[in-house]
C-alpha cells in the first residue's frame, strides 16, 4: 500500500475519534440534563424553612385553629452507616424488619437505599416528649435528623367539615404544583383546603453545597438564593363558634344539616353536619388510624358534609319558591284561592293533604302548607297562558327562576367541594316521557310545586333561598371567611345577586305567610318571646325510611339578621324537630341566652338515630 | 547551514510548541482548579498546585536544553538511552518505594518519579533507531525485533511493575508499525475486529459462565449460550457468503473464509471464559463497562468513578460552572481529580466549549505532528515522529473516553494536564526531541 495513504487514513482515525468524542461530550454535557440533576442533588442540600400555618378565629375573635409544633423525624438513607439502629428502633417501639421495610419504602428497595441522597420522612410528627428522647441520643443516629413541624389543634373541637383538615401532598399534587415537594402538607378540605394558598404561607429555603462525605461546607453564593420563610396569612371566618357549637350539640344523636346565614352579608354563621366528628382526630401520627376509623362507619358517614354536600328533597319548604314565581309571573296572586280535598284535585287526590279549611289564599296556605293549593299554583306557573300553551317554555322559565336563586348551580361558596343540587331539565323529562310526552300536570304530579319529585338541593342552598327571601329579592354567596390577613374587603362577598323574582311586594307577601306559619300556622313551636319569626316546615318524602324533617326560616321579620334552614334525616314533621332546632338557633344567635330550656333538653336528649335498628351500633359523635 | 541551527530557535515549529505551551498553561489551571481550597498557596511546595508549577517550569528548561543539544545526539544515543531506561525501569522494583501495590515509583526528597514514563521516549527513539537503520522491513527478523524492543519495557512494567495502564500505552507504537509497512493494514484490522469480537463475546455471551456459591465459590461451570452463539455464526457465516460472492471462489479462498469464520466464532466462545481468567479488578472494568452485573465492592469502586467522572462533565453545559466553581470536583465526588480524571475539572467548569477546546487542541497537535513527521527525509525522525503523534493519540482516545464513559476505567494521564511530575517532563521529552529533529529536518539523520 502506498505509504501516503496510510497517512491520510491516520489523519482521518484522528479526526473521527475526536468528532465521535466531541459528539459525545455534547450529548452528555448539553443534551443530556441527567448529569445535572444528579450533580445538584449531590453537592446541593436544600434545607427548607417551614413557616407556620395561618391560624383561624371566628368572628367574635374566638381562636378555632392554631398551631402545635410537632417534630419529623428525617432519613438520609445513604448516610446510615455506623447508624445505632437497633437504638432508633427502640425509641420508636418497632422491629427491625419494620426499620428496614420503612427504608425500603422510602427509598424503592434497600438496594437503593444505599445511594439514595434525598431526605425522607421516617416518622412524622413526634411529639416533644418522643423527641426529646431522640435529641439526646441523635449524634448515634448516622443519617437521621430532626425537623420542626407544625400540627394543627382546634381547641373547641367544633366545625371540623368546615375547618377540613391537612395531610401530606400526593404524587399527583407534587407533580402538578412545583410548590409543593413530597411530604409537604396541603389542605385537603374546608377552609383548610379552600384558603391553602393564604394558610401555608411560603417555605423558606437555604442552600447549601456539601462534599462527598456529607460535610456541609457553606452556603451557596453566600445565601444570595436563600429565602426566609413567610409565616401563613390568619384569617377571619364568618362563623359563629358558640352559635355552631349549639347547633352541634342540638343535632346530637341525629342526621342532618344546618346552616345558618346573616342575610345581609352572606356570613356563614353555622354550618352544622351531623354526626360530626373532632377536628384532633385528624391531625398528627394517628391521622390515619382514625382517618380509616370514620371512613368505615358507612351509616353515619362522619365524613361526610351534610350541610354542604347531601342532596335532599326540600319538601314543603319548597313551596315559598312556588309562590314567588306563581306572584313573579302573574298567575297567582294574595287573593288566589284554590280549592283542598285532602288532595289536588287534578291529580286525582294526588299529591295528598292533611285536614285544613278550604279553599284558601296565599297566605293560608303557606301556614297551613297546603299541597292542593301549590300543586295548583305549580300548574299555573308552567301553563302559563303568556307561553301560548307551550309547556316547555313555562318549566324553563320557572327553572330559570329557581336557577337564580342559587339552586341546581354551585352558588359559589369559598368552600370546596359545594354540590350542585338537582333541578332538572326540560331535556331530563323528555327522555324520560319522550318528547311532548309529558304536561304540566305531569311535573305536578310528582311533586314539583311541592319540593318533591327530582328536586336535590342542599340545606346551604335552601338557606340561601331563605336569605334572598329575607333581603326582599337578593343574595350575597354564602362565604365562611371575612378577613385574609388585613384585607377584609373580599369583593367577591359585596357583589348582590338579584333573583328573577324583583318585586319586593311579592316578597312581602310570602313573608306574610311565614310570619303565619309561626304564629299561627304548622310551626308554632319555633315562635320566639319578642322576635318576629318567619319560618315555613317541610316534611320531605324520601325513598330511606320516614321523612325528613325539614324548616326555614329568618328573624327579625324587619332587618333580618340571621336565616336558618334545617333538614333532620327521618325525623318526621318538620315542626318536630327541625322547626324547634332552628328556632333554639336563633335564639340563641340573637339574645344570646335561652328562655326555653325544657324545649332545649328535649331537642338535645332526642335521639333518633337509635330508633332504627340498623342503626343500633352507630357512634353519634366519635371519641 | 551549520552556523545558523546553532541558534536554538531555528527552524522550531513554533505550532506545535504554542500548543505544548497553551496545553501545559490550561492544565496547571486546572490542576489548581481541582485541589483548590482555603489553604491554596502556589508558594507551598507541599501543595500539588505548587509542584506542578515547579514541574512546569522544570519541563520548559528541560525543553530548552533539548532545544540546544543537537539533533543528532538522540540518533547516536537511542540505544543506550533505552538500554539505561530499561535498567532503571528493572532497579525500581528492587529499590522503589511501594505505593498502592506497585514498586514503580522512586522517592526523592518530597518527590516520587516513576521511570515507566520515561520508557515511553526511550523505547521510541530505539524503534525509530532500529527501524531507520534496516533495509528490508518486511522480513521475519526485523518484525520480531521490532516487537522485542517494544514488548521488553512492556513486560518490565506490566509484570514487575503491576503499572498495566502504562504499559498498554506501548500499544500505540503499532500505528508506527503500520506506518512503516511492517504491519500490513489487514493485520490491523484484523486485530481491531478481533478485540471488537472478544468484547461483543463479553456482552453477548455464548458461553455463559455460572457460579453456584452454595457448594464451592471457586467452581464454576459453564453452561452453552446457543441463542447468542448461533446469532453470532449466523452474522459471520452471512459475511463469509457475501465475500465469496464478490471474489474468485478459489479453494484457498473458501477454506481461508471459514477458517476466519472459525477463529471468530471461537473468540465470541472464548471471551466470557478468558475475561473470568483475568485479574478479578481486570474483569470488573470491563463488566461495569460493559454494563454488566458485578459484585457489589467492584462496582462500588469502578462505577462510581465512571458515574462521578460523568456527572460531573455532564454538569457542565454548554459554558460550564466557571472557574473554581465547579461543585462535584471540588467537593471531591470525584475521585483522582487531579490526575486520570482532570478532565473532569475541564468539563464541569469550562462546559462544553472547554471540552471540546482541549479535544480539538489535541487533533491539531496531532495532527500536525503527522503533517510534521510526512515532510522528513529522515526515516528516523519520521518514525518518532509518529509515534509521538500515536502516543499522545491513544493517551486522548484511552483518558477522555474512561471519562466519558466509552471506555473502561484504565489508569493513564491525560497528557500535560493530569498532576505528576514524571509525565509532565516525560511528555516534554518525547514532544521536544521531535520538535528539535524537525528543525534539523534538512539534515540527514540516521
Amino acid at each position: 500500500m502506498n505509504p501516503g495513504i496510510r497517512q491520510y487514513i491516520l489523519l482521518g482515525l484522528t479526526l473521527l475519534v475526536v468528532v465521535l468524542y466531541i459528539s459525545r461530550l455534547f450529548y452528555i454535557q448539553v443534551v443530556d440534563d441527567k448529569y445535572k440533576l444528579d450533580a445538584h442533588n449531590q453537592a446541593f442540600l436544600y434545607q427548607t424553612d417551614y413557616p407556620p400555618r395561618g391560624v383561624i378565629y371566628d368572628r367574635n375573635g374566638k381562636l378555632l385553629v392554631f398551631n402545635q409544633v410537632a417534630y419529623d423525624l428525617m432519613v438520609v438513607p445513604r448516610d446510615l452507616k455506623d447508624c445505632d439502629t437497633a437504638g432508633i428502633c427502640g425509641i420508636l417501639n418497632i422491629s427491625k424488619e419494620e426499620f428496614l421495610k420503612r427504608l425500603a419504602k422510602l427509598s424503592g428497595s434497600v438496594e437503593t437505599a444505599r445511594g439514595d441522597y434525598r431526605s425522607h420522612i421516617f416518622e412524622s410528627q413526634m411529639l416533644p416528649e418522643l423527641n426529646a428522647r431522640i435529641q439526646e441520643r441523635l449524634y448515634k443516629f448516622n443519617g437521621f435528623y430532626v425537623q420542626a413541624r407544625t400540627v394543627r389543634k382546634y381547641p373547641m373541637t367544633i366545625a371540623a367539615h368546615l375547618m377540613g383538615y391537612i395531610g401530606e401532598v400526593d404524587e399527583r399534587i407534587t407533580s402538578e404544583d412545583p410548590y409543593y415537594k413530597s411530604g409537604d402538607y396541603i389542605g385537603k378540605s374546608g377552609i383548610e383546603k379552600g384558603y391553602e394558598d393564604y394558610l401555608r404561607g411560603k417555605k423558606g429555603v437555604q442552600i447549601k453545597m456539601r462534599d462527598v462525605h456529607n460535610n456541609i461546607k457553606g452556603s451557596f453564593k453566600d445565601g444570595k438564593y436563600d429565602t426566609a420563610a413567610v409565616p401563613g396569612l390568619s384569617l377571619i371566618s364568618t362563623l359563629d363558634a358558640e352559635l355552631q357549637q349549639y347547633g352541634e350539640l342540638l343535632m346530637t344523636n341525629k342526621i342532618g344539616g344546618i346552616a345558618a346565614i346573616e342575610p345581609a352579608t352572606g356570613e356563614i354563621l353555622a354550618l352544622v353536619t351531623s354526626p360530626t366528628y373532632d377536628p384532633n382526630l385528624l391531625v398528627g401520627r394517628d391521622f390515619p388510624k382514625n382517618y380509616s376509623l370514620l371512613v368505615q362507619d358507612t351509616l353515619g358517614k362522619p365524613l361526610f358534609n351534610r350541610a354542604l354536600q347531601a342532596f335532599y328533597p326540600p319538601g314543603s319548604t319548597f313551596k315559598l319558591m312556588n309562590a314567588l314565581i306563581g306572584l313573579q309571573e302573574g298567575v297567582l296572586s294574595t287573593s288566589t284561592y284554590y280549592p283542598c280535598a285532602q288532595g289536588y284535585p287534578p291529580g286525582g287526590g294526588k299529591p295528598k293533604c292533611h285536614p285544613h279549611p278550604s279553599p284558601l289564599a296565599l297566605t293560608g296556605a303557606i301556614a297551613t302548607s297546603c299541597n292542593s293549593y301549590f300543586s295548583y299554583v305549580y300548574r299555573s306557573i308552567i301553563d302559563n297562558r303568556n307561553y301560548k300553551g307551550d309547556h316547555v317554555a313555562g318549566y324553563n322559565a320557572w327553572r330559570n327562576y329557581v336557577l337564580s336563586f342559587g339552586v341546581g348551580t354551585r352558588v359559589g361558596t369559598d368552600l370546596p367541594f359545594d354540590a350542585k343540587g338537582i333541578v332538572p331539565s326540560a331535556a331530563y323529562y323528555d327522555k324520560i316521557f319522550g318528547k311532548n310526552g309529558w304536561r304540566s300536570n305531569t311535573v305536578t304530579g310528582v311533586g314539583l310545586g311541592i319540593g318533591q319529585g327530582e328536586l336535590s338541593i342542599t340545606p346551604l342552598q335552601m338557606c340561601n333561598i331563605i336569605c334572598a327571601i329575607a333581603n326582599r329579592g337578593y343574595y350575597i354567596v354564602p362565604h365562611i371567611i371575612r378577613t385574609i390577613g388585613s384585607d377584609s374587603s373580599l369583593a367577591k362577598y359585596q357583589q348582590k345577586h338579584y333573583t328573577k323574582v324583583t318585586s319586593p311586594h311579592h316578597y312581602e307577601s310570602v313573608i306574610e305567610g311565614m310570619a303565619n306559619v309561626v304564629t299561627g300556622g304548622t310551626a308554632r313551636v319555633a315562635r320566639i318571646e319578642g322576635i318576629e319569626v318567619c319560618g315555613k316546615t317541610g316534611t320531605a318524602q324520601n325513598p330511606h325510611g320516614e321523612d325528613h324533617s325539614v324548616f326555614v326560616c329568618f328573624a327579625p321579620r324587619v332587618n333580618p339578621k340571621i336565616c336558618v334552614a334545617i333538614l333532620v334525616e327521618n325525623a318526621g314533621y318538620g315542626s318536630a324537630w327541625a322547626a324547634p332546632i332552628a328556632s333554639l338557633m336563633m335564639e340563641k344567635y340573637l339574645t344570646r341566652k335561652i328562655n326555653r330550656p325544657e324545649l332545649e333538653q328535649r331537642m338535645v336528649e332526642g335521639d333518633l338515630l337509635h330508633r332504627h335498628p340498623q342503626m343500633q351500633n352507630l357512634q353519634p359523635k366519635h371519641p | 547551514m551549520r552556523e545558523k541551527s546553532d541558534r536554538i530557535f531555528y527552524h522550531v515549529d513554533w505550532i506545535t510548541v504554542s500548543i505544548y505551551l497553551l496545553l501545559m498553561a490550561m492544565g496547571w489551571m486546572n490542576i489548581y482548579s481541582a485541589v483548590y481550597d482555603a489553604k491554596s498557596d502556589i508558594f507551598d511546595l507541599q501543595r500539588q498546585e505548587s509542584k506542578q508549577l515547579l514541574f512546569a517550569v522544570i519541563s520548559v528548561m528541560l525543553a530548552f536544553v533539548i532545544l540546544v543539544i543537537d539533533a543528532s545526539f538522540f540518533t547516536a544515543t537511542a540505544y543506550i538511552l533505552y538500554g539505561a531506561i530499561i535498567l532503571l525501569n528493572i532497579a525500581v522494583v528492587f529499590l522503589g518505594t511501594e505505593i498502592r501495590g506497585s514498586h514503580s515509583w522512586f522517592k526523592i526528597g518530597g518527590f516520587s518519579l516513576q521511570p515507566a514514563e520515561f520508557a515511553k521516549w526511550a523505547t521510541l527513539l530505539a524503534l525509530a533507531k532500529f527501524l531507520s537503520s534496516i533495509n528490508r522491513p518486511d522480513s521475519r527478523k526485523t518484525l520480531l525485533t521490532t516487537m522485542g524492543i517494544i514488548l521488553l519495557p512492556m513486560v518490565i512494567i506490566m509484570g514487575l511493575q503491576s503499572e498495566t495502564g502504562v504499559a498498554l500505552i506501548f500499544i500505540a507504537f503499532i500505528i508506527v508499525l503500520y506506518r512503516e509497512g511492517i504491519v500490513p493494514g489487514w493485520l490491523l484490522l484484523f486485530g481491531l475486529l478481533s478485540a471488537t469480537a472478544f468484547i461483543l463475546g463479553i456482552k453477548y455471551p455464548g458461553t455463559i459462565i455460572e457460579t453456584d456459591k452454595s457448594v464451592d465459590p471457586a467452581k464454576v461451570s459453564y453452561h452453552f449460550g446457543l441463542k447468542s452463539f448461533l446469532i453470532w455464526t449466523s452474522i459471520l457465516l452471512a459475511f463469509g457468503l457475501l465475500r465469496l460472492l464478490l471474489i474468485r471462489r478459489t479453494a484457498k479462498q473458501i477454506i481461508l473464509t471459514f477458517v476466519v469464520i472459525g477463529f471468530f466464532s471461537g473468540l465470541f466462545l472464548a471471551a466470557p471464559v478468558a475475561l473470568e481468567k483475568l485479574p478479578v479488578h481486570q474483569t470488573g472494568r470491563i463488566k461495569c463497562w460493559l454494563g454488566l452485573p458485578v459484585p457489589r465492592a467492584i462496582s462500588d469502586r469502578y462505577d462510581y468513578n465512571t458515574k462521578q467522572s460523568m456527572i460531573a462533565i455532564g454538569s457542565g453545559d454548554w459554558l460550564g460552572k466557571g472557574y473554581l466553581q465547579g461543585t462535584q470536583t471540588k467537593f471531591r465526588f470525584v475521585p483522582e481529580q487531579e490526575t486520570d480524571f482532570i478532565f473532569c475539572t475541564v468539563g464541569e467548569e469550562w462546559g462544553l466549549a472547554g471540552t471540546s477546546l482541549v479535544v480539538i487542541l489535541y487533533l491539531i497537535l496531532i495532527m500536525r505532528l503527522i503533517i510534521m513527521s510526512e515532510r522528513q527525509r529522515s526515516d528516523f525522525t519520521r518514525i518518532y515522529g509518529y509515534g509521538v503523534a500515536s502516543v499522545f493519540f491513544v493517551h486522548l482516545i484511552v483518558n477522555v473516553g474512561m471519562t466519558i464513559g466509552l471506555l473502561p476505567v484504565i489508569g493513564i494521564p491525560l497528557p500535560f494536564f493530569s498532576y505528576g511530575g514524571s509525565s509532565l517532563i516525560s511528555f516534554t521529552i518525547l514532544l521536544l526531541i521531535f520538535v528539535k529533529l524537525d528543525s534539523q529536518r534538512l539534515l540527514i539523520l540516521r
